[in-house]
């Protein structure tokens, strides 16, 4: 916020070489100590049950040098950038050039993903990655709704996403529910449970908001855990149905969709369904979300963004305001879990803990928490990155935790921090997002 | 009723141990105003390192149980405090002036960076220790029902009120303490008095975490082990402590810890294990909502 003092970095730039040594040195003996227990030493229980030890002295010092030579790194760069207040000058034909990119960046992405299962069709990975990824733009839509509009800092979505899913998961089982009255039940279940967990929260804002929802998470994940006679446990739910095309299944039998069209049948249709399934699904939670906010209830969410005060003395009913936010999304992250449910055909705890509700948080904030477009391409990015990771399971989540912290100090705006009013009086004045101060909603 | 008796006795060292991360909690929460989401995993490495040095020091051929304690007890929280310190510098100093939302998701990744890097570095499976406090006395015997109380158990709730008179004192007493409530009440203010702002928060923040490795080595102790994500529900039981209490207040951490502990002793033992967190966590959901400011804490004006 306030521009560092010229003089400091004038000073630094002065000590030069034996500043940034020095810098690096205390970093480096900093890591020495943090690493030298932790990373030095490896304990493990032997095959007696005693905790045995032995000592990794090798990598404890490439550790201390990799901090010691990325410390002298990040110290040029800082200088090589300026100070962090500098305003760049962007020429006007950049400047222009950028919002025509931008303006056809999203047509461009939808004609590809239509695209998509034409031209992998062979290729059965990307196709799944494909779905994984749209699973993630509509969660992210979803919580854009919550989080991004609404301005309402919502740590627990993946509860509702569980909800959809295990009520798909039991409505099919017990009562051979099909996957199309299945699809909105479980909706109007999550939207049910939102408004359930949004009435108590009404007062809570910001941090305390958060955490209360991070709590209702966790409840829901553990009754589920816990609950074994409804819902198998930790063992989970299996021999979900799979989807059907308006009631003809996707399958070898003479009734399936192969043999009616009189094709040869092939799993991959199965699989290219699911990717319009989903696709639609998406596209329909992207079509209401741009939809509501032309409505009043839209622009009474933005509002509340910007500041609760403000929103009560223009005669803005807080509460109805709250509860459609948290009912639209957590209806939304229904339609979501139905959706993994149908697709996994098998479902259970593990897949709905607090590190997706985090994963789905930051791609809305990488997203540029309100922009739609932005949400996608983060979706895109994230899950993309986490495929990177895919042989290196357990530095994942390192990754993505040190990705979150430095992504926040680069760009706590997200990657699109753009914040443009969706209805305006006679023309559009577009606000930088790091002018607006933000509510505590 | 001896029933009852043996849960409190159990309950209040549990109690003890959430009200020494609570007060982590409740300090940052204090002077910066945010939740430091990753103050559970900085328990849970305290807890790491509290193991590793133990392990050094009886292979060296260390015997004194009480010298051991005591060394184990020092490193844990001088590496642990360091591992404060940085937390603070890397990932909440360059967002101190950033929008409200900043901090906390750079708290959520610092939490996962925490708790994946000491199950990269330490592998994931649970590190048991044997038990190194053994002895304790039997309270009260009658029918077959015996109340005891361990020397593990006397030894936790010493070294908490311990450091607690300590940490009092240095609170109310010194200048690093008096610099830190005048932070907490106004922080341009104290910097035009001449208070350093940055340092004052990083000394907070190496406080919190020099006694989150406390109430890691004494969960060691108690429990005999560790493993790379105890930090997150202990944190959040311990977060809803320093809520319950009063967020801001320091007895009321204390206080809450103490209540929290209780709750779910008393809760397992009566009513059932398997929802003894879904009771912690409904707590913390029903507190914030019909006593937002807690046991002992203020209300929280809000200025247009």
């Amino acid at each position: 916020m306030t521009a560092p003092a010229p003089e400091k970095t004038a000073v630094s730039h002065a000590h030069g070489i034996a500043f940034i040594l020095k810098k690096a040195l205390i970093s480096a003996l900093v890591a020495l100590v943090l690493f030298s227990l932790m990373i030095g030493i490896r304990t493990e229980a032997g095959p007696t049950g005693q905790l045995i030890y032995w000592t990794r002295f090798p990598e404890l010092a490439s550790m201390v040098a990799a901090v010691f030579g990325g410390s002298i790194i990040v110290e040029l760069l800082r200088q090589w950038w300026g100070p962090v207040g500098t305003i760049k000058v962007v020429p006007p034909q950049v400047t222009s050039a950028l919002a025509v990119a931008r303006r056809g960046i999203a047509p461009v992405l939808l004609i590809f993903t239509f695209l998509v299962p034409v031209i992998f069709y062979d290729q059965r990975y990307i196709l799944d990655l494909g779905i994984l990824v749209l699973t993630y733009v509509m969660l992210g839509w979803g919580l854009n709704v919550v989080v991004g509009l609404a301005g309402l800092l919502d740590l627990g979505y993946v509860a509702f996403y569980a909800v959809g899913a295990y009520s798909y998961g039991l409505l099919a089982k017990n009562f051979g529910v099909s996957f199309w009255f299945g699809l909105p039940l479980a909706g109007i279940l999550a939207a049910f449970w939102g408004v359930l967990l949004g009435f108590p929260v009404l007062r809570l804002r910001g941090d305390y908001l958060a955490i209360v929802t991070l709590a209702f998470g966790e409840i829901i994940r553990l009754v589920i855990i816990n609950w074994q006679s409804l819902t198998g446990g930790p063992n989970g739910l299996d021999g979900i149905p799979r989807p059907t095309l308006f009631g003809i299944p996707l399958t070898p039998g003479d009734d399936g969709l192969a043999a009616k069209l009189g094709i040869e049948f092939s799993t991959t249709h199965r699989i290219v369904f699911l990717f319009y399934l989903i696709l639609a699904l998406a596209l329909l939670t992207n079509w209401v979300t741009i939809r509501l906010r032309r409505l009043p209830i839209g622009r009474a969410w933005e509002a509340l963004r910007e500041d609760e005060v403000a929103c009560r003395a223009l005669g803005i009913n807080i509460t109805t305001t709250k509860l459609t936010a948290f009912a639209t999304g957590a209806m939304f992250g229904g339609f979501a879990g139905a959706f993994f449910a149908t697709r996994q055909g098998f479902i259970s705890p593990e897949s709905f803990t607090f590190q997706e509700s985090a994963l789905v948080l930051a791609i809305v904030v990488l997203g540029g928490m309100g922009s739609q477009l932005g949400v996608a391409l983060a979706a895109l990015t994230m899950i993309g990155g986490f495929e990177l990771f895919r042989g290196l399971e357990q530095y994942r989540m390192l990754v993505f935790g040190l990705a979150m912290v430095l992504l926040m100090i680069w760009r706590p705006r997200g990657l699109i921090g753009h914040r443009a009013p969706t209805v305006f009086l006679r023309h559009s004045q577009a606000i930088s997002s790091d002018l607006v101060k933000e509510g505590h909603g | 009723m001896d029933y009852f008796a043996q849960q409190l006795i159990n309950g209040i060292v549990l109690g003890s141990i959430y009200g020494l991360i609570a007060i982590g909690y409740t300090m940052v929460y204090g002077i910066v105003g945010m939740i430091n989401f990753a103050h559970g995993d900085i328990f849970m490495i305290g807890g790491f390192i509290a193991l590793i040095s133990f392990l050094i020091l009886v292979s060296i051929g260390l015997t004194v149980v009480p010298v051991i304690l005591l060394i184990v007890l020092l490193v844990s929280m001088a590496v642990t405090a360091l591992y404060g310190w940085t937390v603070e510098r890397i990932a909440y100093r360059p967002l101190r002036h950033s929008f409200r939302l900043a901090p906390m998701l750079s708290a959520i990744g610092m939490s996962f960076v925490l708790s994946n890097y000491s199950q990269v570095a330490q592998g994931a499976r649970v590190k048991p220790i044997p038990p190194i406090i053994t002895g304790g006395y039997t309270l009260y015997e009658q029918q077959g029902f015996v109340v005891r109380l361990s020397n593990v158990q006397i030894v936790v709730v010493i070294t908490t009120v311990v450091l607690l008179a300590i940490f009092t004192w240095l609170v109310s007493k010194t200048r690093l303490g008096r610099d830190m409530r005048a932070c907490e009440q106004d922080q341009t203010m104290a910097a035009l008095l001449g208070v350093d702002v940055d340092r004052t928060i990083s000394m907070t923040f190496v406080i919190g975490a020099a006694l989150a490795a406390v109430a890691g080595m004494m969960y060691l102790l108690y429990y005999g082990l560790v493993d790379f994500y105890m930090g997150f529900v202990a944190g959040i039981k311990a977060f809803t402590a320093a809520v319950l209490g009063g967020i801001g207040s320091l007895p009321g951490a204390m206080l809450g810890g103490l209540a929290i502990g209780l709750i779910e002793t008393l809760w397992s033992a009566y009513f059932s294990v398997e929802y003894k967190d879904v009771a912690a966590f409904s707590i913390l959901i029903v507190v914030l909502i019909f006593m937002p400011t807690g046991l002992l804490g203020r209300p929280e004006v809000e200025k247009v």
